[in-house]
């Protein structure tokens, strides 16, 4: 009795969880994803919806089979059988189809992770640095000189809003530096990203940029992204950095080139 | 209550260890054969062996995790990695550790002669004994004048990363040497007491230890003058 | 042979009420005593879950009585942010640590490591009582943080540099709470190297005649590559601990760098490496991971192959593809760091051998799948709860496809994706091993039955509820739903609280069903019935002492010797389908 409902009960989880995955997988990738805005997400998404596939008919196989040998064995009496071809044939199923997979997903994987992380932004990208600190994310841009001004911890400053700790007064490249509170970038045009942690760990996530990279304190990271699509996104922190991770939040606001150029404009005035 | 113990691996096994034992002229059992000493088989000698080199292994790990911490701190790409002058009192605290590993081998020397009967008294392996202990207490007091040196010189704990290691691998070695001189104590009161006899496991895990503290300080030494 | 029948005491049997329960030398009571502190670890563990999944839905809701208990971080039973950070730090150190370390490797391995192995005590007796002490220690100085200043600390269980080293310029709980935190894991780790050596100098010199290494059941093998995986972990995990308490309290710079501005003061560091943490962190921490699911692996297939009435496929197989599971964990920990701004090359380096898990883990799986046909499968609560096990391995094992590859992790990394994940393959299906062990074991450990109709009804809510709370991770995960979050107002979030709200109820549902198992244990423990030596009919050598529970030597003064392979079953003997590994009749072939 305790066998057959075990059997039943898990062919009914294993359908009901792989709903999602079905959806996902005959739906389209949308269904379960959020959309993607950049030029190198559509690579891991292809990598996520195959790996969905894999892990989905794995997940399936696996706990139907139980199922069935459950509902088929429980309580049985009489002579134990072995199953044909025994173990040696576990094992070079094992190494030639899932050995094969596995090393398949992570070739093909870590072509995607090389658009983001292997290949250096273009010359031509537009910096912009970016510092997290307890719990709160700034931006800032070059300026007109192209070069951003030092960062004194020191001299941090919130109520001046001087949130980098620039000192314009003796550092001529901080003086005409743009600090925002909200990520502002040009359609279709690569951004790189500098990191710079103020105080503890933090990380910056766009589910729809499809990045995330930590803020690590003490190390100068960058990434870079083109954004391909108008509008604004939330960029959150991933990184547990303290009681207020959770409201520690900013905006990616991705603008046509001209609305970009007024925005900076205005900011520098 | 009957208590049993461990008779542990194949008849077999167990068969040739012993024929090795007896045939290596090794002193498998301490106690001399109607001597004054309760006759004392060693049937937990294997375990105590086994013990000793499973704890080696997790030191020389703890070690290795110290080492590669040291390694990334320096690569860590900030320039505070300086440079300290080795105390040089470091080398006569390395001479002395060395010596107390001879003197403890010639210790376990003696006193496999006194325990075969062939020596009279336990004065002379107590000497030796004695003199692994003294070597090892110099050790340790050497390692604080070693600390004392760099105070004065304004090397504290935390005033920088070589300083930091310093400290940290020293001090954490020391806490080990420690815990060896206690063995040897525990040894030496064992050979001395009449009620609770020295084992030949216990001398043996013991020296090992003791030798294992020499190469780990050796190593340690190396690093600190290849890195500090 | 006389070397052989000479004994010395070890130790006496005691008689005192301190020397027999508290401080005791007996391995049997050691391993109930790491099983009831483990008890109440997971449920100290499970009501903090509680406490969060009900905040987490409903922020200002207050819990009742808990405003009594916290005053600081619950005013008026409401929980704050922080004490939401705090009880999941606390939830998770409790639940690795003192939970998953401890019930199936500490306290399973120390009650029957040494009766499967034919010895009566492990090897350093004095040694095993100090490591169960030393962890209550480890335990109570945990505890004590939710009593100190302003709580327990809030950087979570992996306690990430520089947030855990700053002190309290961090936060709420960075101050003493912190510190305690950091003790407890090093008091903790000298507790489990002192177990792990123990287990090892038992498995290597106590067996009994005849009991080679090859005819050692498969959950002693699980605990014996257990121990020797925890020796290193924890070796590692010790001086990374003691380096932490350096930066906290002596003021040095191991992972603290320059210019911090915390709380707006500058740090006093400079130079430290927060990277130097987390692989210190992790070499400790992937194979933490194998120390909680091993012993799981191993319990589950000992009862199975015991209730299937055949062995495995391969016995050997499964021994050797747990070794390479312990192998490879020491090549992986970069995985969880591969956005942590470590070089982007070596991400692939621990990608590999990450995807590589797979293959002995699919071997498993396939082998039990593999041997489940054909057998005799006996249903009871035991065995289903090796079942569920199974099931919840796969269901936990096939998200790691997604985790080890660093180009899906750039979206799923730090999502309920990877709480689900984690949950899933090494709290619920090492905790199902555990719930397998107790209601396998319980008549040798107690003398006494378990109640079959609760224990059945245990696994069937037990079932339901965890793949109900912990399927939805995965897809909230897919979601981009972040964690530790203590609540969700992002635009994107918002949507996803009713999922959240269904987890919550499916949490509570499934914490209350395990009201039965506890009432199942305490009232099997007095009125259970009277259990035969042998009530499965297994084979190994836990199965052969005189009495249940075993005497204080285990085989009452006997040496057994063995004779056969652990596992002899669908044979002809007078007994039945089986033969005792203990008895020297027919199918000794090994």
């Amino acid at each position: 009795m305790g066998g057959k409902i075990f059997a039943v009960l898990i062919v009914i989880i294993a359908l009901a969880s792989a709903v999602p995955i079905m959806n996902h997988t005959f739906l389209g990738a949308s269904v379960t994803l959020p959309e993607d805005i950049s030029t190198h997400g559509k690579a891991i998404d292809d990598q996520l919806s195959v790996t969905m596939k894999e892990a989905g008919i794995s997940f399936l196989a696996a706990q139907l089979v139980l199922g069935l040998f459950v509902w088929q064995f429980a309580n049985r009496k009489g002579a134990t059988k072995t199953f044909p071809g025994g173990a040696t044939a576990m094992v070079i199923v094992a190494f030639l189809f899932v050995g094969a997979e596995v090393l398949a997903l992570g070739m093909v994987g870590s072509k995607a992770w090389g658009m983001v992380y292997f290949k250096p932004a273009a010359s031509d990208a537009l910096p912009v640095q970016a510092q997290a600190g307890q719990f709160a994310f700034y931006f800032r841009y070059p300026g007109p000189d192209g070069k951003f001004g030092q960062i004194h911890p020191d001299k941090i400053d919130e109520g001046n809003s001087n949130f980098f700790g620039l000192d314009p007064e003796n550092d001529i490249p901080a003086r005409d530096d743009i600090t925002a509170g909200e990520l502002v970038v040009p359609v279709g045009k690569e951004v790189n990203l500098m990191m710079h942690a103020k105080d503890v760990g933090h990380s910056f996530y766009v589910r729809e940029l499809r990045i995330q990279q930590d803020f690590v304190p003490g190390l100068d990271l960058s990434v870079h992204f083109t954004a391909t699509k108008i509008g604004k996104y939330e960029i959150v922190c991933t990184q547990l950095c303290g009681l207020g991770h959770y409201n520690m939040k900013s905006y990616l606001n991705v603008m046509s080139q001209e609305d970009f150029d007024k925005w900076l404009k205005s900011q520098s005035n | 209550m009957a208590t049993i113990l461990h008779p542990p691996q194949t008849e077999v096994e167990r068969g040739r260890q012993l024929e090795n034992n007896g045939a290596g002229g090794g002193f498998r059992n301490l106690a001399p054969e109607g001597g004054n000493l309760r006759r004392v088989k060693d049937p937990s000698g294997e375990p105590t062996r086994t013990g000793i080199w499973v704890g080696m292994a997790a030191i020389a790990m703890s070690f290795a995790a110290l080492t590669s911490a040291l390694y990334v701190r320096e690569g860590s790409g900030y320039a505070d990695w300086t440079h300290i002058s080795l105390p040089p009192i470091l080398w006569f605290n390395t001479l002395s550790l060395v010596l107390s590993s001879i003197a403890l081998e010639r210790a376990r020397h003696r006193v496999a002669t006194f325990m075969r009967g062939q020596e009279g008294t336990r004065s002379v392996p107590m000497l030796w004994l004695n003199a692994t202990m003294l070597l090892g207490l110099v050790f340790v007091v050497g390692q604080y004048f070693a600390w004392l040196k760099l105070r004065s010189e304004g090397l504290y704990l935390p005033t920088n990363p070589n300083s930091s290691f310093f400290y940290v691998l020293t001090g954490v070695h020391v806490v080990h040497v420690l815990g060896g001189l206690g063995g040897l104590s525990r040894v030496m009161l064992k050979f001395r007491s009449a009620t609770n006899p020295l084992r030949r496991s216990t001398l043996d895990t013991t020296s090992y230890y003791w030798h294992f503290m020499g190469l780990l300080w050796v190593y340690l030494l190396f690093i600190l003058w290849l890195k500090l | 042979m006389s070397d052989m029948s000479v004994h010395a005491a070890v130790h006496g049997a005691p008689t005192s009420f301190i020397r027999k329960y508290v401080f005791s030398l007996d391995h049997k009571i050691i391993g109930l005593q790491y099983y009831a502190l483990a008890l109440v670890a997971v449920v100290t563990g499970m009501v903090l879950s509680w406490i969060m999944r009900v905040h987490l839905v409903w922020p200002n809701a207050p819990i009742p009585g808990l405003g009594a208990l916290a005053k600081v971080g619950a005013p008026g039973g409401v929980v704050t942010p922080e004490y939401y950070l705090q009880l999941m730090t606390m939830h998770g150190t409790l639940m690795v640590f003192f939970v998953l370390t401890n019930a199936p490797f500490a306290a399973f391995g120390n009650y029957f490591l040494p009766i499967q192995i034919g010895a009566e005590d492990m090897a350093f007796p004095r040694f095993n009582m100090m490591s169960f002490w030393t962890t209550f220690v480890a335990f109570c100085i945990l505890i004590s943080a939710f009593f100190v200043g302003d709580g327990p600390p809030l950087s979570g269980w992996t306690g990430y540099a520089p947030l855990s080293a700053v002190g309290k310029d961090a936060g709420p709980g960075q101050g003493i709470g912190q510190s305690l935190w950091g003790i407890s894991i090093f008091v903790f780790c000298i507790a489990s190297l002192l177990g792990s050596l123990n287990f090892i100098a038992t498995t290597l010199d106590l067996r009994t005649k005849g009991m080679t290494l090859s005819r050692m059941p498969i959950v002693t093998w699980a605990w014996f590559i257990t121990s020797c995986i925890a020796l290193l972990a924890f070796a590692v995990l010790m001086p990374a601990c003691l380096l932490l308490i350096l930066d906290r309290v002596t003021g040095t710079s191991f992972f603290i760098p320059a210019g911090l501005n915390v709380g707006d003061h500058i740090q006093p560091h400079q130079g430290g490496s927060p990277l130097l943490w987390q692989h210190l962190f992790w070499f400790f921490g992937h194979p933490e991971v194998y120390i909680a699911i091993l012993p799981a692996i191993g319990i589950v297939s000992h009862i199975l192959i015991c209730n299937m009435r055949k062995n495995m496929l391969s016995h050997r197989v499964l021994i050797y593809c747990m070794m390479a599971i312990g192998f490879l964990s020491y090549m992986v920990w970069g995985h969880h760091m591969f956005l942590s701004g470590m070089n982007p090359f070596s991400a692939l380096v621990f990608s590999f051998p990450t995807l590589m898990i797979t293959i002995p883990a699919t071997i498993m799986t396939l082998i039990w799948l593999g041997s489940l046909y054909g057998s005799n499968l006996r249903i009871n609560s035991a065995s289903l709860f090796c079942l569920g096990f199974i099931s919840m391995f796969v269901s936990g094992g096939v998200s790691g496809f997604f985790l080890a590859q660093p180009s899906i992790d750039i979206y799923l990394h730090a999502t309920y994706f990877v709480v689900g994940h984690f949950h899933m393959v090494m709290g619920v299906a090492a905790i199902m091993g555990v719930f397998a062990g107790t209601y396998f074991w319980f008549p040798k450990m107690t003398g006494r039955m378990m109640n079959e109709t609760l224990g059945r009804w245990h696994f069937f809510l037990t079932l339901i509820g965890t793949y109900a709370i912990f399927m939805p991770f995965h897809y909230l995960g897919l979601a981009g739903n972040v964690r530790r979050y203590s609540a969700f107002q992002d635009d994107f979030l918002v949507p996803l609280i009713p999922v959240h709200k269904f987890i919550t109820y499916a949490a509570l549902f499934t914490g209350a069903a395990q009201l039965i198992f506890i009432a199942n244990l305490v009232y099997s423990r007095f009125k259970g019935p009277q259990a035969s030596p042998n009530p499965w009919e297994c084979t190994s050598l836990e199965w052969s002492t005189p009495s249940s529970p075993p005497p204080f030597d285990n085989f009452g003064g006997q040496h057994p010797v063995v004779h056969h392979d652990p596992y002899q079953y669908g044979v002809k003997s007078s007994t039945g389908d089986y033969i005792m590994q203990t008895s020297p009749g027919p199918g000794a072939a090994s």
